[in-house]
């Protein structure tokens, strides 16, 4: 088996495909445990379907992919973050109806014109195979940015996540915090749509930092082991799939699943232990 | 000139006003007390002093010796803090971003005022737990801590002690007490409690409907029907027709005296 895992990274798709995928695993793990503790982990999930819905379309008109997929979800982005910065229009409801609707229009476009191909079934469920040199550059240009952006304004982010009113009031931009980190959540979904698929890229944002948040305790340790969590799953389900030729969106997502039991049995084992300790 | 002063200040939300007529000063070293009924507009006023609202009349002005963004501030508790995995050090430090302009890092100025402030709220020895795992008077202590890093000179609290037991509100208005006398910090606070705000306070502005019931010091404070109808109805309706018959127009307290009195005594009585 350590033969054929040392076999796996002979070709060069599957190095380009670890590569690109560390990275999308390492930056939307950080942008996870923001929006996550904000409770926008929904426009996550929306901006991916949105997502989707652009691809279908950029197919029919066939136009390139990414150039029409890019500026329609960071303009979804924009509209997504006032919607759920807005309580009064009900937030959740309205990012689900903008997600479900923007899911049936692309449905809609693709039995209209192409029909369901492999490339409208790489788009909901992704494939390694489809990665261009492009995307690459795109990838590896988006982490750069979201991994400077995270190392220097680590401690603003922090106050905005942590209480935006008192960061405000100490005169934090709040404001443009939010609008950076969901532009850069909508940059890193596209690009991590062609690996994991439109259907399953929200959960590569919002497990890592749901599955940290089990047992860690600072905002740091969250971050670092959100990061590392991500990265070991996204590895892992990548050498699965090409070992049972699975599918690799949904290996590392199973990946995700089993860490989550693991630290959530951690964390529940721990309480028992507490607990017993007191009662002696 | 005051340390803050508003003049003929007004807000309003969707163009319904919910405060107007606001006028009052706030010097340096005072212990401001902000009192109103639920819904009066006291967090409205809070953020309006600290610039996150903007007046839809009048003006707030500072003094030369204070900047907006000088100022401490405790908000209301929102849910979303409540599971927040954060280490109380992390919290407290945060507080002291105001101060470093576009510098990325904390130095080491910034930590020993995290340690100072921890220290003299008394939660050194809890700066490494997690902040949800701590009670609602350790939380409190914890942002408290984290205001103090963001002002040397004014600190804005809105309801510190909502949902602490008896005991443990005694123990955080002691320490609101004293960062008002020994740091000298002037202190602006929102609260129900109208006899903590009584004892307390040097000053008084009670806020009713929709304008100003009452502003001065807490000793003129005790003579106004504003004050005895929250804590004694009968007084309340001799000091009113006192003043009634005197100036045919009261300046302060309710239209239904009365009414109003049996009910707030009630509610303190609960
Ligand atoms: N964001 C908002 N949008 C619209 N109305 C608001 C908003 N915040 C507060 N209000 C209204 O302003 C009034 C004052 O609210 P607030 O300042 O929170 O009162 P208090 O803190 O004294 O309980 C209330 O009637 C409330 O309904
Ligand atoms: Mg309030």
């Amino acid at each position: 088996m350590f033969g054929l895992i040392l076999e796996m990274f002979t070709y060069p798709f599957m190095v380009r495909a670890l590569c690109m995928g560390v990275l999308v695993a390492v930056c939307s793990a950080l942008l996870g445990v923001t929006l996550v503790l904000k409770r926008y982990s929904m426009i996550g999930d929306g901006l991916s379907h949105v997502g989707f819905g652009a691809l279908a379309i950029a197919t029919a008109m066939n136009a390139a992919p990414l150039a029409v997929a890019i500026p329609v979800v960071i303009a979804a982005a924009f509209l997504l973050l006032r919607l759920t910065e807005n309580s009064k229009i009900k937030g959740d409801a309205a990012v689900a109806l903008i997600s479900t609707g923007a899911l049936a229009i692309g449905v809609m476009v693709v039995s209209m014109t192409t029909g369901m191909n492999t490339d409208v079934y790489n788009y909901l469920f992704g494939s390694i195979l489809s990665m261009s040199h492009g995307d690459v550059v795109l990838t590896g240009t988006v982490s750069a940015v979201i991994l400077v952006m995270f190392v220097f304004f680590y401690n603003r982010i922090f106050a905005v996540t942590f209480d935006e009113t008192f960061a405000r009031a100490t005169g934090l931009n709040a404001k443009l915090y939010n609008t950076v980190i969901a532009v850069l959540t909508a940059l890193i979904i596209v690009v991590g749509m062609r690996m994991m698929g439109s259907l399953l890229i929200s959960s590569l944002v919002v497990f890592p930092a749901v599955t940290s948040m089990r047992t860690c305790i600072t905002f740091r340790s969250v971050m670092i082991c959100s990061a590392v969590v991500s990265t070991i799953c996204l590895v892992t389900g990548l050498v699965i799939s090409y070992l049972y030729a699975a599918p690799t969106g949904a290996s590392i997502v199973l990946c995700n699943i089993a860490a989550f039991i693991t630290f959530a049995a951690v964390q529940k084992g721990r309480e028992c232990l507490q607990s017993s300790e007191k009662s002696l | 000139m005051s340390l803050i002063s508003c003049e003929d200040l007004a807000f309003a939300y969707d163009g319904v006003t919910v405060l107007r007529h606001l006028d009052f000063k706030v010097e340096q070293g005072d212990y401001l007390c902000i009192l109103g009924e639920n819904g009066a507009g006291k967090s409205t006023l809070m953020k309006g002093l600290l610039g996150l609202k903007k007046p839809s009349a009048g003006t707030v002005s500072f003094g030369e010796e204070l900047r907006a963004k000088e100022i401490g501030y405790l908000p209301q508790q929102t849910p979303v803090q409540k599971d927040f995995p954060a280490s109380v050090r992390e919290v407290v430090l945060s507080g002291c971003l105001s101060g470093m302009g576009m510098r990325p890092f904390y130095a080491k100025a910034e930590k020993d005022r995290a340690d100072r402030n921890m220290q003299a709220l008394e939660i050194t020895d809890l700066k490494d737990r997690c902040y949800r795992d701590l009670s609602g008077g350790q939380q409190q202590r914890v942002l408290l801590a984290r205001a103090l890093c963001a002002t040397k000179k004014v600190i804005l609290l809105d309801e510190p002690v909502a949902g602490l037991d008896p005991l443990v509100t005694i123990n955080m208005y002691r320490l609101i007490e004293r960062i008002n006398k020994e740091m000298g910090i002037t202190v602006i606070m929102v609260s129900h409690d109208m006899q903590a705000a009584t004892k307390y306070a040097s000053h008084i502005l009670h806020l009713g409907e929709d304008r100003q019931l009452f502003f001065g010091t807490c000793e003129d404070y005790r003579h106004t029907a504003a004050y005895h109808s929250f804590m004694d109805g009968e007084k309340a309706v001799h000091i009113w027709k006192k003043a009634a018959g005197k100036e045919k127009k009261p300046r302060a307290a309710s239209p239904e005296p009365e009414e109003k009195g049996e009910k707030e005594k009630k509610e303190v009585q609960q």
